[in-house]
């Protein structure tokens, strides 16, 4: 009984109950909807399957998100530095159309993952050095960002042949799941012993709550602030080779395109407030899949792509009422007021009687 | 006697965790100023807060004027004609001094605010306290003396039946406070209830009729002022008999500082803060930094914590001359430092109490280590159990203690660095008489029994004189007198403030 | 003199001094880089181009200073441009009808994004990006053509002109100047106004001292709905179209030259002349572009950003530096 009352009050219950809801409201109206199936060479199939390769983008965009919305701050320019960090793997493996790679893949990857951290460390620069507002800050790479991925490309949308760099984004032969959903997996262990084993999340959870009181105390604001930014850009680089490998091409136009709101929409419904402060991974990554729930059981439910966003927007405020304190507080008070009403509804009735 | 102006009965209050208030009863008379006793955390701020609509009370009733009231917000209360000044001072740091005084109620000529008039009506209110500044110049740019100033000339111009203030002398001098009191005396003349919270327990004798205390949350008691002794109202409302109160407020025997200087600074000048400061702080001393607000107390203590920059003269540690650019340069010198504004540079709100305490030690410990759980739990817990600080348990977010008890937090997060020199700005702000001496006592103690250098800074002369084996006087950002052993006395600083170099 | 300095940098509207300066350096470069910046319809083609913009920053400024954003300004736009645009090809209403009607449809969304908000203490940014999603669809849902606006009335309308001095100005430049003045008399002159920056510099100090937060709050919405849908009509003035592209990525250009206009997304600080001159810089450097005229797309993103950047970096210096430059004027008045 403790053990409940413990998990009700835990700060991950109710994102894990809206997942939970979406959940069995698929399991009833989408027909195997958690049926899984296994291929001959051990691979996983299905729809729930699906949502969870689909979510591992957002998965980690979120989490260097949340560190960010920790701080207090905000880092908009994250879809922008996904475009830059594909149009560098990209241009550096090459188009060739023998399918044989320019650079070795190993170095390519690691210079786009790289160019996302110097992306992190410019917004750092400018929000923990210069004291810009992050919503401005980031919004300079936004705007210039998705300009240089371009600039890269050259207005093209590299394809590339190579063969391995499609794996990053698929199946490596005798694996159970898609290669990202690993590297998502890794990434949240990464954080979540980073946290376990230094100080990091404390100092972060200062800074965003009062920075003074935190310069006070003797912590570095200054360097907190620039190593979540650059994070940040870490996580955006990691997406930017997903999300290229699971076309296969650059295309700066439309690569990382809004996955900052949808990342800043997951830290919020995992219960960290945008205001800074506590935050919550394990809620950032619930709410990242909870977002790519809602997309796949939209589509299955046959919602056309032009009415999408109406009826997100519609979940996503219900969530939020759901999670809400002060939404839950104004009906047990409206539930009481009513069950007072009744009995003495009740009495007179006696009375009469 | 007439009727009660305001009855408060069976008044219950839960916090998570707490009992607030349980079966609190409170009667105010018109034209009586009534005083609100008791510790921190007494649960005094939460009647007040129940009475005004902040928070919604769990059971009882509130009469005003024999008629049940129901406020639900701070604006149904005033509509009431209930004006509170709220012990953090609750005003917009952004807006202007006049503005802060008017806002909701500014004068209008023609549907649109009429400045000049806004402006003219608060510097008349505020020559009334005595208080003589630009009001066209936004809030953050005074000290808190001057704006709890302001909070009172707010509240004290609109229209009321009942006038609370919670500890609105806490950072006021004596000139200050008699200002205050003149202008409360006058509202009691024209009838108004006054509820009256204060740790001085002179100026509740000076200025109140009746006393009401509480203590953890229940009443016990009302009291005619003339008919209380002191040493039963401290009694009262720590919960002790007599005799072992009279012990408490004896001081410990002052510390003699050993002849090894600690820190010293010859000539030190922070651009635009300090103008030239010298002095030598032995191991083992308590030293006093006194002054008036505005002298450089406060800009001293920061540069001696690498907050201010030393930009003329030099500062030595052990004699080594040092430069201490930020606060960890500092911290590793072993000095810690306890801020004047707590709700500020002190605590972080929604920290836990435990967090809060290690906070300071892990930050010297590095970002990249961790403090291990049942360590931080042991340090917690000694120092809760140390320093008696009141909470429900460890992991209480800080905001939600009261006062004094936030402060005493600050003060553990420093002793667990182990420092070799505290600084404690104003560490007995808000504090309650019985802590305020524990706290004199335990600098004095560490002083004395583990050699640590201790800076006491506070506006209050009686507790410097009492603490402190050596003065530093400063007026106009320079040092202008240093008095030692004999010369300690409240008329010797005034003398030194008010008089020439010595 | 000293001690006018002085003053002006410990004066609150410092921040908009310097906004002002350095658009008036900016613009005195473009004058020395290209002889057609001194003609005066250029300058007047600043307020005509972004006649929409500055209306939409007028209400997410109102927002901005409670603390608070509105992230839907953009969609809300673009309904407004839609539905306008079906309203007058699909029924016989007059025009103003359908003015009025649009207009009414975007307060009231600001005012249920308002409630929400306010009612719930839900997050400002998550809900206002639901409203961005939710009218976005509908938009799309209405039509994913364009539909033209061919009402001779409203034709009539978007041909106005009105000579001003060597120049001339469009019906929504007019609009828009009648926004900035009310909306910078109800700010400074009204209770209302003041109880917006109250709540923006403390909300519960604004509560503890009796101002009525709830109705300010749901107002604020209320008014960015009504700025966005006012702020459409300019828009479909301009474009004389309805699609679902319209005002894309506008709330950021919005919340960008506010915030350059010396607003504090914090909130409690903020002068709607300055939000205007953060339209206004911003019109500039795209008007630096066309004059260029042979930049590519993406050369003429990375030199938006980059002027941007420029811009940003030299404020951030300046405010940082003021605290030097006061403690040192205050040091000498002293002495
Ligand atoms: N918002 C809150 N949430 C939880 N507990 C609270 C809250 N506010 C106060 N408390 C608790 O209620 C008790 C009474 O606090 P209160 O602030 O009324 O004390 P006080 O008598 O005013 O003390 P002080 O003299 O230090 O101001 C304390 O134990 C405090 O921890
Ligand atoms: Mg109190």
């Amino acid at each position: 009984m403790d053990k409940l009352k413990s998990f009700t009050s835990s700060s991950l219950f109710l994102p894990i109950v809206a997942l939970a809801v979406l959940l069995i409201f698929n399991g009833i109206f989408v027909e195997g909807f958690f049926d899984i199936q296994i291929t001959e060479d051990g691979r996983l199939f299905g729809r729930v399957i699906d949502i969870l390769t689909r979510s591992s983008s957002l998965v980690i965009l979120s989490l260097g998100m949340t560190l960010v919305i920790a701080t207090s701050g905000i880092d908009i320019s994250v879809g922008a530095v996904v475009a830059i960090s594909a149009a560098v793997v990209c241009t550096l493996i090459g188009g060739r159309g023998d399918g044989a790679a320019e650079t070795p893949m190993a170095l390519a990857m690691l210079a786009s993952v790289g160019i996302g951290i110097l992306c992190g460390i410019w917004n750092g620069i400018l929000v923990a050095k210069f004291k810009i507002q992050a919503v401005v800050a980031t919004l300079i790479l936004m705007t210039a960002g998705r300009g240089i991925a371009q600039l890269l490309t050259e207005g093209q949308i590299v394809t590339v042949y190579y063969k391995p760099f499609a794996s990053i984004a698929g199946v490596i032969p005798g694996m159970p799941l898609p290669t990202n959903v690993f590297i998502a997996l890794a990434m949240v262990l990464l954080v979540v012993f980073v946290m376990k084993k230094t100080s990091i999340g404390l100092f972060i959870q200062s800074v965003g709550i009062n920075p003074t009181a935190a310069k006070y105390v003797g912590i570095n604001v200054t360097l907190v602030l620039f190593l979540v930014y650059a994070f940040s850009g870490f996580c955006a680089g990691v997406t930017g080779l997903i999300e290229s490998s699971l076309i296969k091409a650059a295309d700066a136009n439309n690569a990382g395109l809004n996955m900052e709101m949808d990342a800043i929409l997951a830290v919020a419904l995992g219960g960290t407030l945008l205001s800074g402060g506590k935050f919550y991974l394990g809620g950032s990554v619930i709410g990242a899949v909870t977002i790519q729930t809602l997309t796949t059981t939209l589509y299955a439910l046959g919602v056309s792509a032009d009415q999408l966003p109406v009826v997100k927007a519609i979940a996503v405020i219900a969530i939020c009422l759901i999670q809400s304190k002060k939404a839950r507080d104004l009906f047990d008070k409206w539930k009481s007021g009513r069950s007072a009403k009744a009995v003495t509804a009740d009495a007179k009735a006696v009375n009469k009687a | 006697m007439a009727a009660a102006l305001l009855e408060m009965r069976h008044i219950d209050k839960v916090f998570p965790g707490v009992k607030a208030l349980s079966n609190v009863d409170f009667t105010l008379h018109a034209g009586e100023i009534h005083s609100l006793m008791g510790e921190n955390g007494a649960g005094k701020s939460t009647l007040v807060k129940v009475l005004t609509g902040v928070y919604p009370k769990d059971g009882g009733t509130i009469h005003l004027n024999g008629k049940e009231i129901y406020p639900k917000t701070p604006k149904e209360a005033q509509e009431e004609g209930i004006s509170t000044v709220y012990q953090e001072v609750n005003l917009c740091p952004n807006l202007t001094v006049a503005e802060n005084i008017f806002i909701g109620r500014e004068p209008r000529r023609f549907g649109f605010i009429d400045w000049k008039e806004v402006n003219r009506r608060s510097i008349e209110l505020l020559k009334k306290l005595d208080v003589d500044i630009d009001v066209s110049k936004t809030l953050d740019n005074y000290p808190v003396a001057i704006q709890q100033m302001v909070a009172i000339a707010r509240a004290v111009d609109v229209d009321a039946k009942i006038l609370i203030l919670d500890e609105p002398t806490s950072s006021l001098n004596e000139v200050e406070t008699e200002r205050l009191f003149r202008i409360v005396r006058q509202l009691q003349k024209q009838g108004m209830g006054i509820i009256f919270i204060s740790h001085f327990l002179e100026q509740i004798y000076e200025l109140c009729d009746h006393i009401t205390i509480l203590r953890n949350g229940e009443l016990v008691g009302s009291y005619e002022v003339a008919k209380l002794p002191r040493l039963e109202l401290i009694a009262k409302m720590v919960g002790k008999n007599l005799n072992d109160v009279k012990d408490m407020d004896k001081m410990a025997e002052k510390s003699v500082p050993s002849d090894e200087v600690f820190i010293e600074t010859n000539h030190a000048a922070s651009t635009g803060q300090i103008k030239d400061v010298s002095l030598q702080i032995h191991k083992g001393e308590v030293i006093g930094l006194a002054g008036l607000l505005g002298s450089g107390r406060t800009e001293t203590a920061e540069m001696m914590f690498g907050l201010k920059e030393v930009t003329g003269g030099s500062l030595k540690i052990n004699g080594k001359e040092e430069k201490l650019s930020n606060p960890m340069a500092a911290m590793k010198e072993k000095i810690a430092f306890c801020p004047e504004d707590r709700k500020l540079s002190g605590i972080i709100g929604d920290l836990t109490v435990r967090e809060n305490i290690i906070l300071a030690l892990q930050a010297m410990d590095g970002m990249f280590t961790h403090i291990p759980y049942s360590k931080q739990v042991e340090l917690a817990d000694k120092f809760i159990d140390k320093l008696r600080i009141k909470v429900s348990d460890r992991d209480q977010l800080i905001k939600n203690l009261s006062g004094g008890n936030q402060q005493k937090v600050i003060i553990a997060r420093w002793l667990a660095t182990q420092p070799r020199f505290l600084i404690l700005d104003e560490p007995t702000r808000g504090i309650d008489v019985g802590t305020k001496t524990e706290i004199q006592k335990m600098a004095v103690e560490l002083a004395k029994n583990e050699g640590m250098s201790v800076a006491f800074i506070s506006s209050e002369m009686d507790e410097m004189v009492r603490t402190c084996s050596k003065l530093v006087v400063m007026r106009d950002r320079k040092k202008v007198a240093e008095l030692t052993g004999d010369q300690i006395s409240s008329e010797g600083v005034m003398e030194a403030i008010a008089g020439g170099e010595k | 003199m000293k001690k006018k300095i002085s003053e002006l940098i410990a004066s609150k509207y410092f921040s908009f001094f310097v906004t002002v300066i350095l658009f008036a350096i900016l613009y005195g470069v473009g004058i020395g880089m290209y002889k057609g910046f001194m003609k005066p319809q250029v300058f007047l083609n600043l307020f005509i181009d972004n006649a929409a913009l500055i209306i939409v920053t007028i209400g997410i400024t109102f927002t901005l200073l409670i603390g608070g954003i509105d992230l839907s300004v953009g969609a809300v736009l673009a309904l407004t441009c839609m539905v306008l645009a079906w309203l007058l090809a699909n029924t016989g209403i007059s025009v103003f009808a359908a003015i009025a009607l649009v207009l009414l449809m975007g307060t009231a969304f600001g005012a249920i994004q308002g409630y929400l908000i306010a009612k719930f203490d839900l997050q400002p940014f998550i809900i206002t990006l639901a409203g961005m999603l939710f009218c976005r669809g509908m938009t799309a849902v209405i039509s994913r053509e364009t539909i033209n606006i061919t009402n001779p009335t409203f034709v009539a309308m978007a041909d106005f002109r009105l000579s001003v001095g060597a120049g001339f100005v469009s019906m929504g430049v007019i609009i828009a100047i009648i926004a900035l003045i009310v909306a910078a008399v109800v700010l400074g002159f009204t209770r209302f106004g003041r109880n917006i920056y109250a709540l923006g510099g403390s909300e519960s100090s604004a509560s503890l001292m009796g101002l009525p937060v709830f109705k300010t709050k749901v107002s604020v919405y209320t008014i960015s709905g009504f700025c966005s849908a006012l702020g459409g009509i300019a828009y479909a003035l301009m474009m004389l179209t309805g699609y679902n592209l319209h005002g894309m990525g506008m709330e950021m250009d919005a919340i960008a030259s506010s915030v350059i206009g010396g607003t504090l997304l914090t909130g409690g600080v903020g002068f709607i002349p300055g939000a205007l001159f953060g339209v206004l810089i911003q019109g500039v450097i795209l008007t630096f572009i066309s004059f260029q005229g042979t930049l590519s797309a993406w050369w003429t993103k990375i030199v938006v950003g980059a002027l941007l950047c420029v811009f940003i970096i030299m404020q951030a210096f300046i405010t940082e530096h003021k605290s030097k430059l006061t403690a040192k004027s205050s040091l000498e008045e002293n002495s």
